[in-house]
């Protein structure tokens, strides 16, 4: 009789709480993958700012100003950071030569250190950068137009950012030609 | 009845005398604003499971009882988080895995365990709205000393003008345990005064 008792108590209280949270999770689903969506067509419009139409394929989006005329590509990517993964949406140029921006969607860097990668000054760097051959990353002021300035005390960091980019980069070039 | 309310706020703080839950203390405080997040979002969590768990305190078998108040508390805490990334994406971005952990914070199945489920409701909610309130004071007050002496600001509000050198240290893991320290020395020595 008592583990009649226990089983009933268990299964009912279970079978409350799944009630429960399926009905509110059909109420919260729709609104977060309205945000997500939204984040990342927030972070697009700010990587080209003169986007007026968005393509959404297959595993990227195809940006395109208000003339109709392709702006460029729009990729997300993740990689390895110093504390954790890095995701990372960019643009680059129709041509595949100039990165137009990239915006960092999430990170778990050092706050106050490779926090840093979020802000203007370290991502304006990437504006109209040359990807070719590859981006490079330096400690001084960066002289080249495929180099970036590293932030000071969160080498590591900067590094990560330029090594994912330059990852994807390199698969998309690849796959792009092969098309 | 007026002492279960208080005893949580001061005399048996969560934090600061029990020194539970501190894995969400010490990670979350990095600002005020995300201390008060935290501190809600555990509000609305020790409250709602304090109160079912002394609702049903005379249904559960007693070998099953930590089961059901985990079930109980697990469903809170997914509903808080629903909610946050519903309607505050920023902060449940900012406060990352710790809302889904509070389902194992010490503080709720503690109060479940050893006040709500010996107690009749309006005990338990008296207990649980002291405790809750007690730990979000305590994640405010943590978050914005560190908040202040790491970015010089509090609630986002500058405070501390372009003179002070930021303490980056206090805004990392370190910092939460050096003012954690402090806040628990100054409460132990406020106690003995008196």
């Amino acid at each position: 009789m008592k583990s009649l008792r226990i089983i009933l108590v268990l299964s009912l209280v279970g079978v409350f709480s799944a009630g429960i949270l399926s009905f509110f999770e059909l109420l919260a689903t729709q609104k977060i993958a309205q945000n997500q969506r939204k984040e990342i067509e927030e972070a697009i419009v700010r990587i080209a700012p003169a986007t007026k139409k968005v393509e959404r394929l297959k595993d990227y989006y195809k940006v395109f100003d208000k003339d109709n005329r392709l702006l460029g590509y729009i990729f997300l990517t993740e990689g390895q950071g110093y504390q954790g993964p890095i995701k990372i949406l960019f643009g680059i140029e129709p041509n595949l030569e100039k990165l137009l921006g990239i915006e960092i969607i999430s990170s778990q860097e050092t706050p106050g250190l490779g926090a840093k990668i979020t802000t203007d000054s370290f991502r304006g760097q990437f504006r109209g950068l040359e990807v070719l051959p590859h981006i490079e990353y330096t400690k001084k002021k960066s002289t080249k137009p495929n180099q970036i300035q590293a932030i000071t005390g969160a080498t590591v960091s900067s590094r990560s950012v330029v090594n994912i980019l330059n990852k994807k980069i390199l698969q998309i070039r690849k796959e792009f030609k092969e098309k | 009845m007026r002492e279960e309310f208080k005893k949580g706020l001061w005399q048996n703080h969560p934090i600061f005398r029990q020194l539970l839950g501190m894995c969400p203390t010490l990670a979350v405080t990095t600002s005020s604003l995300n201390g008060l997040s935290m501190g809600l979002a555990v509000v609305f969590v020790l409250n709602f499971s304090s109160l079912i768990v002394s609702l049903i305190r005379k249904f559960v078998p007693h070998q099953v009882r930590i089961a059901v108040y985990t079930i109980v508390i697990a469903t809170f805490v997914t509903l808080a988080d629903l909610f946050l990334k519903a309607n505050f994406p920023l902060i449940s971005k900012a406060l990352g895995p710790y809302v889904p952990l509070i389902v194992v914070n010490c503080i709720i199945l503690g109060r479940a365990e050893a006040f709500a489920s010996k107690y009749p409701p309006k005990l338990a909610l008296l207990d649980s709205l002291g405790m809750s309130l007690g730990f979000l004071w305590g994640l405010v007050l943590l978050g914005s000393i560190r908040e202040l002496l790491g970015e010089g600001s509090i609630f986002g509000v500058k405070i501390l003008g372009a003179y002070f050198e930021k303490w980056v240290i206090m805004v990392l893991p370190a910092g939460a345990f050096i003012v954690l320290g402090f806040l628990v020395g100054i409460m132990n020595y406020i106690e003995k005064r008196r």
